[in-house]
């Protein structure tokens, strides 16, 4: 590391540059820590043998990820999670773009209680309250059921939801609907045909926001879904650790791996789009 | 009016619904099997009379306690505005590599986490591994210090939020404000504390309520770490909630228990709101 290395201070004194050199020392150790629980994972994966023990398998093999690799232990789980986590976005994306447009748009008198409940409602663990979700679930006879399951996630997501679609639905000039109701457009249409369009790129931070949150979630689907057969990989995978956890480190390894990699992908298709920055100022700006 | 029909009627079944349903269950004795399942009675306070006499209880709020403020406000919170601080002296390829090793923690699902973290923490895993490249005999983590494994497994699951937060609060931050500083001879520990969290001090309140809360909930975690073990030295309050409803079988207790964490995380959130007093709604 030479003087050469530009900081972002524009007076580079010496002491600048040695702590320049310590920052990305501290970083680097740091970065360390946070990946080294993830090495097992990656190891174990690849490796018949292995156990709880971070190790260089002796030789490389997918076996166990051939061993998962049928209907009954993968697909049909990630079938569900997709199912799930789906719908929940979809439900979520449509009700929070109906709710933001007149919230956006017109000052109405409850606006502002609404929002206030909406803030509030984001803030409530409603996902560590499993136990009342339940019996209301016995109650109404929706215990094992995907579509109410569902709209379950989709709730739990939606005040989060309708302050994000709200925020960007915001920035959306409103001249060029006014433009269109001149025209003899109803609201509605415009909403379609004007609004939407151009905020696509900040519903789809929406969708993939609820989505990922949907795909890792453990805690809903595990309570609310008892078939084997309607439970989603977060849960199957879980039952599969129970059942085969002591010996069969390397196939829950490969069946974490393989569960994994739709939701980093999705996020490494948000953040490469529109920036990390930019998908928090939608969330947190008052 | 019409276009929000869905939203507020997915929220009153599926959001008002259980926390209306939460503070009429604990009111009763329904259990997961038997008569009372069927149809439960009435039982006015008993459930919180036996939770206030439950030892348990002061020991799961307890340890709740300990959790959130070592975890998400010390930990995460801490970790977080560090790193974003240290990022913004260090070099972009040193920033971008720790950027990507912070989130890939978070982004990866919670059970998935949580499994890589009892491997972590389990007796011959890999942190005994280090130690004993160092010559030390580490402990069985999860047995014998089952706080202190959560609490590190869910600050290295969750730092990263409160990393972007910070990251995208001090951009906000103009140079011109800690140049000026600078040039009138503060150093950096005064800039930090005179300038730069001043500046940022509504995400660091944003930060430390939305992580609070997370915190509160986490259930996965603990659940296949310790699963609130060994004896009750781990158990917070969703798993004693859980424990209680789902194991022993009594819903309406579970039920008074979840009312309780409802109520603090409705307290939090009145806190939050008042103190961020949205202008904009």
């Amino acid at each position: 590391m030479t003087a050469t290395t530009s900081t972002r201070t524009s007076v580079a004194s010496p002491r600048e540059a040695t702590a320049a050199i310590l920052a990305n020392v501290v970083l680097v150790v740091i970065a360390l820590c946070f990946l080294l629980p993830l090495a097992w994972l990656i190891l174990a994966s690849l490796d018949v043998k292995a156990t709880y023990q971070t190790q260089i398998p002796d030789q490389l093999s997918l076996a166990n990820f051939a061993a998962v690799f049928n209907p009954e232990l993968t697909f049909r789980p990630l079938w569900n999670s997709l199912l799930l986590s789906g719908g929940a976005a979809v439900v979520t994306v449509l009700a929070s773009v109906l709710a933001a447009y007149p919230l956006s748009r017109y000052a109405m008198r409850f606006n502002k209680p609404f929002m206030y409940g909406v803030l509030f409602g984001t803030c409530l663990p409603i996902t560590a309250i499993m136990v009342p979700v339940y019996s209301l679930f016995v109650r109404l006879n929706l215990l094992d059921s995907i579509p109410a399951t569902i709209f379950f996630l989709a709730a739990t997501s939606l005040p989060m939801a309708i302050w994000m679609t709200k925020n960007f639905m915001d920035s959306v000039p409103v001249s060029l609907e006014e433009a269109a109701w001149v025209d003899g457009a109803s609201a509605m249409n415009a909403l379609r045909r004007i609004v939407v369009p151009l905020m696509r790129p900040g519903l789809s931070v929406v969708f993939i926001f609820v989505f990922i949150q949907a795909w890792g979630n453990f805690f809903v689907p595990f309570v609310l879904l008892l078939s084997p057969s309607k439970q989603p990989a977060a849960v199957s995978i879980y039952s599969f650790f129970g059942q085969y956890g002591a010996i069969a480190y390397g196939q829950l390894a490969a069946f974490s791996v393989l569960y994994s990699v739709p939701v980093i992908l999705l996020y490494v298709l948000v953040s490469r789009g529109m920036g990390g920055s930019f998908t928090m100022s939608g969330a947190i700006k008052g | 009016m019409l276009p929000l029909a869905p939203a507020v009627m997915l929220l009153a079944i599926f959001l008002l619904g259980p926390v209306i349903w939460s503070f009429y269950g604990s009111f009763t004795d329904a259990a997961l099997s038997g008569s009372s399942a069927q149809d439960p009675q009435w039982v006015g306070l008993d459930n919180y009379l036996t939770l206030f006499k439950d030892p348990v209880f002061p020991l799961s709020l307890w340890l709740t306690f300990v959790f959130v403020v070592a975890s998400a406000i010390i930990g995460q919170n801490v970790l977080g505005l560090g790193i974003a601080l240290l990022m913004n002296r260090a070099s972009t390829v040193v920033s971008a590599v720790v950027g990507t090793a912070v989130v890939a923690a978070w982004v990866l699902p919670e059970i998935v986490a949580a499994f890589v973290a009892y491997a972590y923490f389990s007796k011959d895993g890999t942190l005994n591994q280090v130690l004993a490249a160092a010559g030390m005999t580490g402990p069985n983590w999860l047995y014998s210090f089952p706080m202190l494994s959560i609490i590190l497994a869910n600050a290295w699951r969750g730092t990263a939020f409160s990393m972007m937060v910070y990251r995208a609060a001090l951009n906000d931050v103009p140079v011109e404000v800690t140049e000026a500083a600078m040039i009138d001879g503060a150093d950096g520990i005064k800039r930090l504390t005179w300038i730069t969290i001043p500046m940022i001090k509504n995400s660091i309140a944003t930060n430390l309520m939305l992580i609070t809360l997370q915190t509160l909930s986490v259930f996965t975690l603990i659940w296949v770490m310790t699963a609130g073990g060994p004896g009750n030295e781990s158990t917070t309050l969703p798993i004693m909630a859980f424990q209680e409803a789902f194991k022993f079988g009594d819903i309406g207790y579970g039920t008074a228990i979840a009312t309780v964490m409802l109520l603090i995380g409705a307290a939090f959130s009145l806190v939050y709101i008042r103190a961020l007093r949205p202008e904009k709604v």
